[in-house]
């Protein structure tokens, strides 16, 4: 279980994120959704220690963030950040040993290889796996990424629960891969000690697919819960002001805007 | 994996190339040493009272400079191979964050104001010169690249600092030439230029426990860095420690960049092209690109080091001239030839 408990982080006088308490559980999606600027990024890397808030604290299981090492949390934990950009050229299969380098010192063990092979072919790059990273389109990159976080997380933990952390995953891809990424982590999720946040920006998505949804909006929770319970008209305008139609179908529901 | 194939294949080249460029280095220059002398030499090795003329040349210059100039060129190509990992960039060269400057600054008020000082402490002044003007400019750099609010620098300050305080210890160094009278402002042009003809054994045990240690420590951080490939957020989720990985791997560059600087000069262009022609080869991946540098960056100083023995015969050209001369167009022609960046 992956906990944040009354989080405040301020910086100068602007609260970027105000009281914000939530709870992201095993074996259920969880997508963090809200407009630009609301803190749904700030919460992302308070969630991964990046930044430390002035209250408040975050628990992995029951230990707090803070008492992990660096290594520590990154055994347990993936993170796939936005805008990633590879200094120098590499190939595929390097990027995504990369996600095993906190389980080996020196020399990749097989089972390291063997989980960056069912990675790449889980996400289907294995077929480019010598091709140069730099010469592939967006959505293969990401796709690359997509296995490299999942190769740190391959393997059951003992005693802990897996975590992935998920930055705005579906930028750069095409509907057919947004829809299979999704899918995918679905079946991630078959695996009953994995937690999975996401940040969405596509609200349709969220509904399709979540668990629980998230709503953030000027660094405060304003929903969280089913998605009946926070894609109401009142939610959306207060959040994004804009008028939706919301059409529900059997358990589906569908979002337009005007 | 085949790419690991590949690496070490490189790495068997560039083996048999430096021992023979070694080789080669220390038979030929103003005066030629024939294959039997080098022998009898090394037979002598216990009994220097027996050695001849050309195998005391061998052993006193030839063995030491031959044996400097590969420590350095690893040196030199490791600082390079690091500190493009660590600042992400391609442009950047291991004299970035003031060493060289610094040292060039520290080796010209020797030049034109050493007599005026009391200090002398013999051979050692000079080097003890610039390995102080390394130390005040790179602390400087870091000093102001320093962030008040965090305590942190970020690379980009860092790298801004670095260019910034380069140019300000070079304008010095150009205001000490200037007012040099000229055997001193030629001394410090050449030493600029880089030359390796004052090596000896000193030298040698010096720049080489430098560069073995320090290469020893980067081969440790050789992972991280590669993960730092990634991003720097990234791969602090990958487990690395940034702050640390930064101070170590800063810290080993300025230590064998500021030893090699001291004792042979400046010489430019060797740390920045050495690990982009093992990428073009072989990949990015620093723990290979860092143990094939050591070899590509020997062997490229030493054939340079030839080179400038050879071509003006009995004279020497300071070896900074023949690696830029060489190469620049080599450079740029394979960055042309091979699509390497995309």
């Amino acid at each position: 279980m992956l906990k944040a408990q009354d989080i405040t982080y301020t910086i100068g006088q602007k609260k970027l994120l105000d009281h914000v308490s939530v709870t992201f559980e095993p074996g259920k999606l969880h997508l963090i959704i809200g407009p630009n600027g609301a803190g749904k990024s700030t919460l992302i890397k308070v969630l991964c220690n990046q930044v430390l808030p002035q209250k408040g604290a975050v628990y992995y299981g029951n230990k707090e963030v803070s008492s992990f090492s660096k290594l520590e949390l990154a055994r347990i934990r993936a993170v796939l950040s936005q805008n990633i950009e590879l200094a120098f050229p590499l190939s595929v299969s390097e990027v995504v040993m990369m996600g095993r380098y906190p389980h080996f010192s020196v020399k990749p063990a097989e089972k390291d290889r063997i989980a960056c092979e069912d990675a790449m072919r889980f996400f289907d790059v294995l077929n480019m796996a010598d091709r140069n990273y730099m010469t592939l389109s967006g959505g293969e990159k990401q796709r690359v990424h997509f296995a490299r976080v999942v190769a740190q997380i391959w393997y059951p933990i003992e005693n802990s629960c897996r975590y992935l952390i998920l930055d705005e995953p579906l930028t750069f891809l095409d509907v057919h891969y947004q829809f299979d990424f999704m899918h995918k982590l679905l079946d991630l999720l078959q695996n009953k000690d994995i937690v999975i946040v996401g940040v969405v920006h596509d609200l349709n998505l969220a509904a399709k697919f979540s668990d629980q949804i998230v709503l953030i909006n000027k660094a405060k929770i304003l929903a969280t819960g089913s998605k009946e319970k926070v894609l109401t008209k009142e939610n959306i305008r207060l959040a994004y002001q804009l008028e939706p139609v919301i059409h529900t179908e059997r358990s589906a529901m569908y979002l337009f805007f005007e | 994996m085949n790419h690991f194939k590949q690496y070490y294949g490189t790495s068997l080249v560039l083996i048999i190339l430096l021992v023979l460029t070694v080789l080669f280095s220390i038979r030929y220059g103003a005066v030629d040493i024939t294959l039997d002398e080098i022998a009898a030499s090394f037979q002598h090795w216990f009994t220097p009272d027996d050695m001849m003329l050309n195998e005391r040349i061998l052993m006193e210059i030839r063995l030491p400079r031959a044996i400097l100039c590969v420590f350095v060129g690893a040196s030199l190509a490791v600082g390079g191979a690091l500190m493009q990992a660590l600042f992400r960039n391609p442009i950047v060269e291991p004299g970035l964050v003031g060493t060289s400057s610094g040292a060039a600054f520290g080796s010209a008020l020797y030049f034109a104001l050493g007599a005026t000082f009391d200090f002398n402490a013999g051979e050692w002044t000079l080097p003890i010169a610039a390995c102080a003007g390394a130390i005040v400019s790179t602390f400087l750099v870091f000093a102001l690249s320093e962030s008040k609010q965090t305590g942190k620098s970020s690379i980009t300050t860092l790298l801004l600092t670095g260019i910034a305080v380069n140019a300000l210890f070079l304008s010095g160094v150009g205001f000490l030439s200037y007012i040099a009278r000229d055997p001193q402002a030629r001394s410090i042009t050449f030493w600029n230029l880089g030359t390796l003809s004052s090596a000896n054994w000193h030298s040698v045990i010096i720049v080489g426990m430098s560069t073995v240690l320090c290469i020893v420590i980067s081969l440790r951080y050789a992972k991280q860095l590669n993960a730092l490939m990634i991003g720097e957020e990234e791969a602090e989720f990958m487990g690395v420690n940034l702050k640390r990985l930064k101070l170590y791997v800063l810290l080993v560059n300025v230590i064998m960049v500021a030893v090699a600087t001291a004792f042979v000069g400046v010489i430019s262009f060797v740390g920045l092209i050495v690990p982009h022609l093992l990428r073009m080869l072989n990949g990015s991946d620093n723990r290979f690109l860092i143990r094939n540098s050591v070899l590509l960056g020997g062997l490229l100083l030493s054939a340079a080091d030839l080179a400038a023995r050879m071509i003006l015969r009995p004279a020497e050209l300071p070896i900074g001239i023949v690696t830029s001369a060489v190469g620049v167009p080599v450079f740029i022609f394979l960055l042309r030839k091979k699509n390497y960046f995309y």
